[in-house]
């Protein structure tokens, strides 16, 4: 299985940890993992702020970087939506649907791809999970909490996995963090109310991690705890499912 | 009361984010209102069917429009309904005027109707010498505080029971400083008798009209439609023309729906069937197309047109709930305003489909299952091809767009970027970045994913 790592710009640039463990814990998993290094962006900042016919560059560049792949693995659920719903290439249509099939987020991945039934990682501490909206609502690696349908949670099956970790009950499963994209900055008010609001219901239910399957939701999440001198801390569930204190 | 505010979304949210305990307030009661919707829905295993059936038969109602609204006005003539077409917003209103005109009418009671805030008619009629009076009691309060409706089916949901207090006892002569729901409510129930009694004209809306029967059916909680409608000699009632359902049968599914999503509640505690008029009485019908038309037209957006004024997806969404409904400037808030009003004038309402995270949870909601979220990245794009974004964003973005398309600028690009955030922070941490007036910057790290990984491979040759 020849599975290529798609690593989010701002992921490369502000959270290599997150990358790094995402690449080992494939590694673990015995996956032949090939990182293509010209790998930029996914286009969806320009493409959510209405300027989608601006990432035709973007979308080219990534067919040429994705092609050929079993499965594309990301650690983001947002940037995996975002390939999934609007990667198009006029000259290579052909290679932007097969890869529009064959992405998939990294939790996404390990449950329904590689099956993954136990994880040797310990993690002992009260975490809560923020289920980022594209990764719930868009690719539904969660049940969502306005349906009323069986509820599963990918992410959360997989942190049980975890030696020592205990995931806290939320107020809202489900509520937005405000991070929006452009919109956290466009609407910064409401923007980092909602993220207020978000990290004191983790706070209020005793998490001393908060983790995601999306970095942007927690890169929010993080600037507020920061701000507020919060002890909480944020991490990304690969760095958690890769997390073995005996290494 | 129309809004003749410029100002965008933006700026409104963050006036009104200036009071936070008061957002705190208005996100937790509509977040209540949203966990009520929750319960409701999933004591019915069949809610997710009912929801689907809903949108199929309103997509059957868009596809064949024009016959059916054909076949509701010959059966509504049948039973003694009159009926009136109005082009748009314009002709809805003189249209009602001069039914009133030529009986002389100059005071009208009228019952929940957000097509006549759409249409600004309560300003229309002002201006012509007609006094009109909101007989819903959230309706009532804010039209005595000189506003609009904040949500469409909680008017006043913005107001505190404090503040209505204040209204009151200035206008309705309660005693100051009293805040007690029942006596509150009692008061306006007094002043709302005495207008019922003297009103010889009574406007409401139209929740459903009925194709095969020629009926419509309006759904009120106060049964003030009916007080107003039954008493006076002559009612009209506005309607967009969306509102058509083919068959009574219909209504089963839509009234199952309709209050589960909008209150929690099982049924409206009226839902009021409207067929012929009493003796001596007029029943008048004004269907309404105001951009309806164009909308059913634009591929992407005509089922828009479905929605049944339910509201779930306000109460669900985070944006509203933290922004306040007057933020959306225009008269139906929340996503599903920011869906409809750029179809109305796209240049006023351009900030709209941006006051979102996209999130999604509004479409999860919607009873009809109108894909709102997909909606508003839709319209986004259109407002930006149209010209209607700012030229400054329209430059950030072709930077950004020119620099993400190639590798080596991208990690030039990188590299310079971290390097200022480590060692020239005052850069990006000031008041000048949006982000930085409530959130720190993420720190930047030694080095990106792409070098460690490069340098992994060195380390392993």
């Amino acid at each position: 299985m020849k599975v290529a790592l798609f690593v989010p710009c701002y992921v490369d640039q502000f959270y290599p940890g997150a990358a790094i463990a995402t690449l080992q814990l494939l590694e673990k998993l015995g996956v032949d993992v090939h990182y293509p290094k010209n790998q930029t962006c996914c286009g969806q900042p320009m493409a959510n702020s209405g300027y989608e016919h601006l990432t035709t560059g973007c979308n080219n560049l990534f067919v040429d970087n994705f092609s050929g792949y079993d499965y594309i693995v990301c650690p983001s659920g947002s940037c995996t939506l975002h390939i999934k719903e609007h990667l198009h290439s006029p000259e290579k249509e052909e290679q932007a649907i097969e890869i529009r099939k064959r992405v998939y987020e990294l939790t996404e991945f390990l449950v329904d791809v590689l099956k993954v039934e136990n994880l040797q990682a310990n993690f002992p501490y009260k975490v809560g999970l923020h289920n980022s909206c594209h990764g719930l609502r868009g690719l539904k690696i969660s049940q969502m909490s306005e349906l009323v349908a069986p509820a599963f949670s990918k992410p959360a099956h997989l942190l049980n996995m975890v030696q020592g970790l205990e995931l806290v009950q939320l107020g809202r499963q489900d509520d937005c963090c405000g991070f929006g994209g452009t919109f956290c900055v466009a609407e910064e008010a409401v923007s980092s109310k909602m993220g207020k609001d978000r990290v004191e219901d983790h706070i209020e239910h005793g998490a001393e991690y908060i983790t995601s399957a999306d970095l942007s939701c927690l890169m929010h999440m993080e600037g507020i705890l920061r701000r507020q001198n919060s002890n909480v801390k944020v991490i990304h569930v690969a760095e958690i499912l890769n997390h073995s204190s005996h290494e | 009361m129309s809004n003749s505010t410029t100002k965008s979304h933006a700026e409104l949210a963050a006036a009104f984010n200036k009071d936070e305990p008061r957002v705190d307030w208005h996100d937790e009661t509509l977040w209540w209102v949203r966990a009520k919707r929750d319960i409701a829905a999933h004591k019915l295993p069949e809610w997710e069917l009912l929801r689907e059936t809903a949108s199929q038969i309103k997509n059957n109602v868009l596809s064949n429009l024009s016959s059916y609204l054909e076949q509701f006005e010959a059966n509504a003539l049948k039973n003694g309904l009159v009926v009136h077409w109005a082009a748009d917003a314009a002709e809805h209103n003189q249209i009602i005027h001069k039914l009133l005109a030529d009986r002389g009418i100059n005071r009208m009671v009228k019952s929940k109707s957000m097509l006549t805030e759409e249409c600004h008619l309560n300003e229309y009629l002002k201006e012509h010498g007609v006094d009109v009076i909101d007989s819903d009691l959230g309706e009532r309060i804010v039209q005595l505080a000189n506003e609009p409706p904040s949500h469409i089916v909680l008017p006043c949901i913005h107001k505190k029971k404090e503040e209505i207090g204040d209204i009151f006892h200035e206008h309705l002569g309660s005693a100051k400083g009293e805040s007690d729901p029942k006596i509150l409510t009692e008061t306006a129930r007094q002043h709302l008798r005495e207008v019922f009694l003297t009103r010889r004209a009574a406007l409401t809306g139209v929740n459903f009209a009925i194709a095969e029967t020629g009926e419509f059916v309006i759904c009120t909680n106060e049964g003030n439609a009916d007080m107003g409608a039954h008493l006076a000699e002559i009612h009209i009632a506005s309607m967009g023309l969306e509102k058509i359902i083919p068959e009574r049968k219909h209504l089963g599914v839509f009234l199952r729906l309709l209050t589960r999503s909008a209150t929690g509640q099982p049924i409206t505690t009226y839902s009021s069937h409207f067929k012929k008029p009493q003796d001596g009485r007029e029943i008048h019908i004004v269907i309404v197309d105001n951009g309806r038309s164009i909308q059913l037209g634009r591929e992407d957006f005509r089922n828009s047109l479905k929605c049944i004024r339910c509201g779930a997806c306000m109460n669900t969404c985070p944006v509203y709930r933290k922004s306040g409904g007057h933020s959306y400037h225009t008269a139906i808030a929340g996503p599903i305003g920011s869906i409809l009003a750029p179809n109305l004038d796209m240049k006023k309402y351009a900030d709209l489909p941006f006051a979102s995270t996209l999130c999604g949870s509004c479409s999860n909601v919607c009873p009809v299952k109108i894909n709102i979220h997909d909606q508003l990245y839709k319209w986004r794009q259109v407002i930006v091809k149209e010209g209607y974004s700012p030229t400054a964003k329209t430059i950030a973005m072709k930077a950004m767009a020119f620099t993400l398309s190639s590798p080596a600028l991208y990690r030039t690009g990188g590299k310079v970027g971290r390097w200022v955030f480590k060692h020239a922070p005052f850069a990006v941490n000031n008041q000048q970045n949006p982000w930085f007036k409530h959130r720190e910057m993420p720190k930047a790290p030694e080095q990106s994913f792409g070098e460690w990984y490069s340098k992994r491979k060195e380390e392993k040759k």
